[in-house]
């Protein structure tokens, strides 16, 4: 299955299909329509939770794209991402404190572009250095620069604020349209807008000489020097261009919270888009949208009910790692020449077969590792285990036996059920090379 | 000494102690078909690496339409006119075919590091990457990414994108390499077709492809030139066929 | 001068402790090319763990079981996790060895909780070894300095004088070629990461008691082990020692020395008191320089050499 997934390149086809473009408009369409699946017509009133949620993946769907375009694109790998988001950030929580005391005249539609000029300029100074290597070298420079970063944010207290970051207000009263922006609804859509904008400007990339020559480079860089290109300068543009994104979906984060630290700034941000690229594959243009999208619920979700977060993600992306190098869209991808077949109906059972023990190991996973988190961390919390509101004992055994036995049974039975769903899958691709081959 | 497509100078190269290319003068007219030939470890595909720019020369000169090269990076080099294939496939395996040619003549074609102009819309650039697929004889795996074609298509995409950017000057470096016959011959054919009007310098060991496409023949041996001419003068000479020709034609 | 003295020691103590990490990380790096993210935490699980033995069995015998543990934990990551996924390709195991620092992380907060732990320094080894300028260097710090330079001893043997120590170091420069010449690289391999994190779960033994055991020290520590690998530069054991004892001393010195850039000057001309950002770069102490100064120190070696310090190959 990794093979055929594999052979996906990172360019578009040439005549891309319209199924494609409706994919995208639908997106958007569902990106405008979910805030009023949750509007509680009770109260009038639209669900906090929801909004902030849905606006944190806009944001994350840029930032991730943008980190997306150095990793996947370039084949780069920066860990230090973060340091223009959070920069783009902090310029436009000062760019607002200015527009509501006048000395920054701009409305607030247009106060992305301020954080992306910032982003754009930091990733030029600090492209300049780190593009002239790469490979590992690169990635040993953006951990530099990120750590720098982080360090200098905590430090300057003066345009960074320290450790409580600084704060702005976002009713400046300045808008092309009349808008307040007192309610979160209008910020939704403030970052609905930018994230498509942003969306198709990345995309438009993918497709420009630029954005092909870093495709090139990445797979060669020594031959791209060959047809007259210098590899460095076109690492150089393209990082450039990915900041601009990334400062971009940070002033969109500093209008949405009204406050920037210097976490936005710091290395497990810069870690987050690496996942979220990672896990929604980076070889398929739209692959970190899903990645930042699930990301972001399951964190939102996850993180209120677990301590235990960063396991998960660290498993998953271990296993992505291990199993899926491809990521989620590279998998998804990988069916569209069996569905063109019409035997996707051939792979529902087998499926089904896999997923019932693979959903029996992860509940056995997620068991004990809650069991274990509750003896410590849930105990220094004083918070008890409640599952659909039973309370568990987690002195008792038997919590224990069921989480262990889940886990030993679901992975003994998922063992022999991949075996199983990998031949029916080999069965088909090789069905689908044999028609290939007789027309 | 003007006038001359490739000039080389007393160009000398050493890895380390050693020393590889050990002095080599070397003239190549506009428009000649000329063929390197030489044992193993001659130090042929070094001395393409020296003019290419890909290693650094260690002394003497290396000239380019009577412009010195020898001190500027392979993008510079390749954009003055001269380009090369390698003796180990060197293409871009994630792209498509169509892809990889059409990076091969963007910079030629003066689109330099565009991040405004959308490719699906520059109809001469594609128009002319789609004619070059049907010259090579891959138009039917345009969209194929390039990693997955056969060996001899792989060669053939070499082939095709070190002409692409329309360089005056071509150094192919073995490009039959590893062929059977028939793919020989067809590569032979590709060769003449798509190098015609051009300068062609290339490292060859089959000698049927020497014999056949080259009109001179330099024989490298331990990194100096012993005999260069016209491949019959080059065959008949006595130090040619001691050194090299006689072991195999024996 | 007496300070100068103290921070030397000081300086030397917390660089060796740097070096015996370093040193593992740089031998997997340079064999395998494999940046093991996960070195410092390795690190911190040896910590735990020798807190952990040295609670049942005493000090002594953490000290060498906690390094066997990390070294066995090491070879299992190495077995049933980095070999999978070497086929694709380098980036892949340094992203194998990223998530599992997530878990590493929040996995020890899971078993020990989320306070320092209370692993200290034994008693017979609590005791001020002499006294300089009326300061009083710990016993333990000594005892540190013993194990790093015993460690630093028998690296050396190792590499030096036997037969193993000549394969890796072959390796070092030459991976390809060892594994042409009919030796075992994945054995190797295998030997060697579990020997890299030997060395971590040691340098935990003696840096969790003179630090604090807590789980923010694989954090803490992670970043400036990659500093000094790459800044001694790949292949390179000696860079390796000598950037780590640069850093040990950047580190420690720049606690010590408390002045500002407008101090400098101010022989020179009188720096006006400035509300604005440039004013605050100007008047930022030494000390919380300190932390900056290894990564921009890193950044300006890569620019100039790309190799590093002394490094024998391209990273």
């Amino acid at each position: 299955m990794s093979d055929a997934a594999r052979s996906i390149p990172m360019a578009t086809p040439r005549r891309a299909g319209s199924a494609m473009t409706w994919l995208w408009v639908l997106g958007l369409v569902l990106a405008i329509a979910l805030p009023w699946c949750f509007y509680d017509f009770a109260k009038a009133r639209h669900s906090g939770f929801m909004i902030s949620m849905f606006s944190q993946a806009g944001m994350m769907i840029i930032f991730a794209l943008s980190y997306n375009m150095l990793m996947g694109q370039a084949g780069l790998l920066s860990f230090c991402h973060a340091v223009f988001f959070g920069f783009g950030g902090y310029v436009v929580i000062h760019a607002l404190t200015g527009a509501s005391n006048g000395s920054f005249p701009i409305p607030m539609e247009l106060m992305p572009l301020a954080g992306g000029l910032a982003g754009l300029i930091l990733a030029i100074i600090f492209g300049y250095m780190a593009t002239k290597q790469r490979a590992t070298a690169f990635a040993m420079i953006t951990l530099g620069i990120g750590e720098l970063m982080a360090t200098a944010a905590l430090m300057f207290q003066h345009f960074f604020g320290g450790e409580g970051g600084i704060t702005s207000d976002r009713m400046i009263d300045r808008s092309l349209f009349g808008l307040s922006y007192a309610q979160s609804i209008e910020v939704y859509y403030l970052i609905v807008f930018w994230t498509m904008v942003s969306v198709i400007g990345m995309y438009f990339l993918t497709q420009t000489p630029l954005g092909r020559m870093a495709n090139a480079c990445r797979d060669n860089f020594e031959r791209a020097q060959f047809v007259g290109y210098d590899p460095k300068i076109v690492r150089f543009i393209q990082f450039a261009l990915s900041g601009l994104f990334a400062g971009m979906g940070g002033a969109l984060y500093a209008i949405a919270y009204e406050i920037v630290t210097f976490d936005s700034m710091a290395g497990p941000l810069s870690a987050n888009a690496l996942l979220m690229a990672y896990i929604g594959g980076t070889t398929v243009f739209g692959g970190p949208i899903l990645g930042a999208v699930l990301i972001t619920v399951l964190q939102s979700g996850v993180s209120l009910l677990s301590n235990s977060w960063l396991v998960y993600v660290g498993v998953l992306f271990i296993t992505m790692v291990t199993f899926v190098p491809e990521g989620l869209a590279g998998i998804i991808m990988a069916h569209g020449p069996i569905r063109k077949a019409g035997k996707l109906g051939k792979l529902a059972v087998p499926y089904v077969r896999i997923l019932v023990p693979g959903f029996i190991l992860v509940l056995g996973f997620v068991a004990l590792v809650e069991l274990v988190s509750f003896q410590t961390i849930g105990a220094a919390q004083g918070k008890k285990l409640v599952l659909f509101g039973n309370p568990i004992d987690i002195a008792s055994n038997i919590p224990w036996a069921v989480a262990i036995g889940g886990l030993i049974i679901g992975g003994i039975w998922l063992r022999f059920e991949s075996i199983v769903f990998g031949r029916v899958w080999d069965e088909i691709t090789a069905e689908l090379k044999r028609a290939e081959a007789r027309t | 000494m003007s006038g001359q497509a490739v000039s080389l100078c007393d160009v000398r190269k050493n890895f380390g102690a050693t020393e590889i290319i050990r002095g080599v003068t070397l003239n190549i007219a506009q428009g000649e078909r000329h063929a390197i030939i030489g044992p193993n470890g001659a130090g042929k595909t070094t001395l393409f690496n020296l003019i290419s720019g890909r290693f650094p020369i260690t002394s003497g000169e290396i000239a380019l339409n009577d412009t010195r090269i020898d001190t500027m990076p392979p993008h510079q080099i390749n954009r003055m006119g001269l380009s090369r294939s390698f003796q180990i496939t060197s293409i871009f395996h994630k792209l498509t075919v169509f892809e990889n040619l059409r990076c091969g003549l963007l910079w030629s074609m003066g689109y330099r590091y565009s991040f405004w102009s959308p490719l699906w819309r520059q109809k001469a650039l594609n128009e002319k990457a789609e004619f070059l697929m049907e010259d090579l004889n891959l138009a039917s795996r345009a969209n194929t990414p390039a990693g997955l074609l056969s060996y001899a298509e792989q060669r053939a995409l070499e082939i095709g994108m070190t002409i692409a950017g329309g360089a005056s000057v071509i150094l192919l470096d073995e490009p039959t390499a590893g062929m059977s016959n028939t793919e020989t011959d067809y590569a032979m054919d590709l060769i003449r077709r798509v190098t015609q009007g051009k300068t062609l310098l290339m490292v060859e060991h089959d000698m049927k492809v020497v014999f056949d496409l080259a009109d001179t023949v330099t024989v490298l041996v331990y990194g100096q030139v012993i005999a260069s001419g016209p491949p019959v003068t080059v065959r008949a000479s006595r130090a040619v066929q001691e050194a090299y020709l006689g072991a195999l034609e024996e | 001068m007496e300070i100068i003295l103290v921070s030397l020691l000081n300086g030397l103590v917390y660089g060796m402790l740097l070096f015996m990490l370093a040193s593992g990380l740089t031998l997997i790096f340079s064999m395998m090319g494999v940046l093991n993210f996960a070195h410092a935490s390795i690190y911190m699980i040896g910590a735990y763990l020798a807190f952990e033995v040295s609670r049942w069995f005493g000090f002594l015998p953490a000290l060498i079981l906690a390094p066997i543990l990390c070294g066995a934990i090491g070879a299992a990551i190495e077995i049933w996790g980095l070999r999978r996924v070497h086929h694709n390709g380098h980036i892949a195991e340094l992203l194998f060895t990223f998530g599992l620092v997530f878990i590493v992380q929040r996995g020890v907060q899971m078993i020990w909780g989320m306070l320092p732990m209370p692993y200290r320094v034994p008693s017979y080894l609590d005791f001020p070894l002499f006294t300089l300028y009326g300061a009083n260097f710990p016993a333990y710090r000594g005892f540190m300095l013993l194990i790093s330079a015993g460690m630093l001893l028998a690296i050396w043997l190792l590499l030096k004088k036997t037969r193993v120590g000549l394969i890796i170091q072959a390796a070092l420069t030459h991976p390809n070629m060892v594994s042409s010449l009919g030796h075992n690289v994945p054995m190797v391999f295998t030997g060697v990461f579990a020997g890299g994190c030997g060395l971590a779960g040691l340098a935990g033994v003696i840096g969790g008691n003179y630090l604090t055991t807590e789980s923010s020290m694989a954090d803490a520590m992670g970043p400036i082990v990659f500093v000094v690998v790459v800044f001694g530069g790949l292949g390179s054991l000696a860079g390796c020692f000598i950037a780590s004892i640069i850093m040990g001393m950047i580190q420690t010195f720049a606690v010590v020395f408390d002045y500002t850039i407008a101090d400098m000057f101010s022989p020179l001309f009188k720096v006006p008191e400035m509300d604005t950002l440039l004013g605050e770069i100007l008047t930022v102490p030494m000390s919380r320089i300190g932390p900056l100064l290894p990564y921009a120190l890193m950044i300006l070696i890569l620019l100039v050499r790309p190799r590093g310090l002394l490094g024998t190959r391209d990273t």
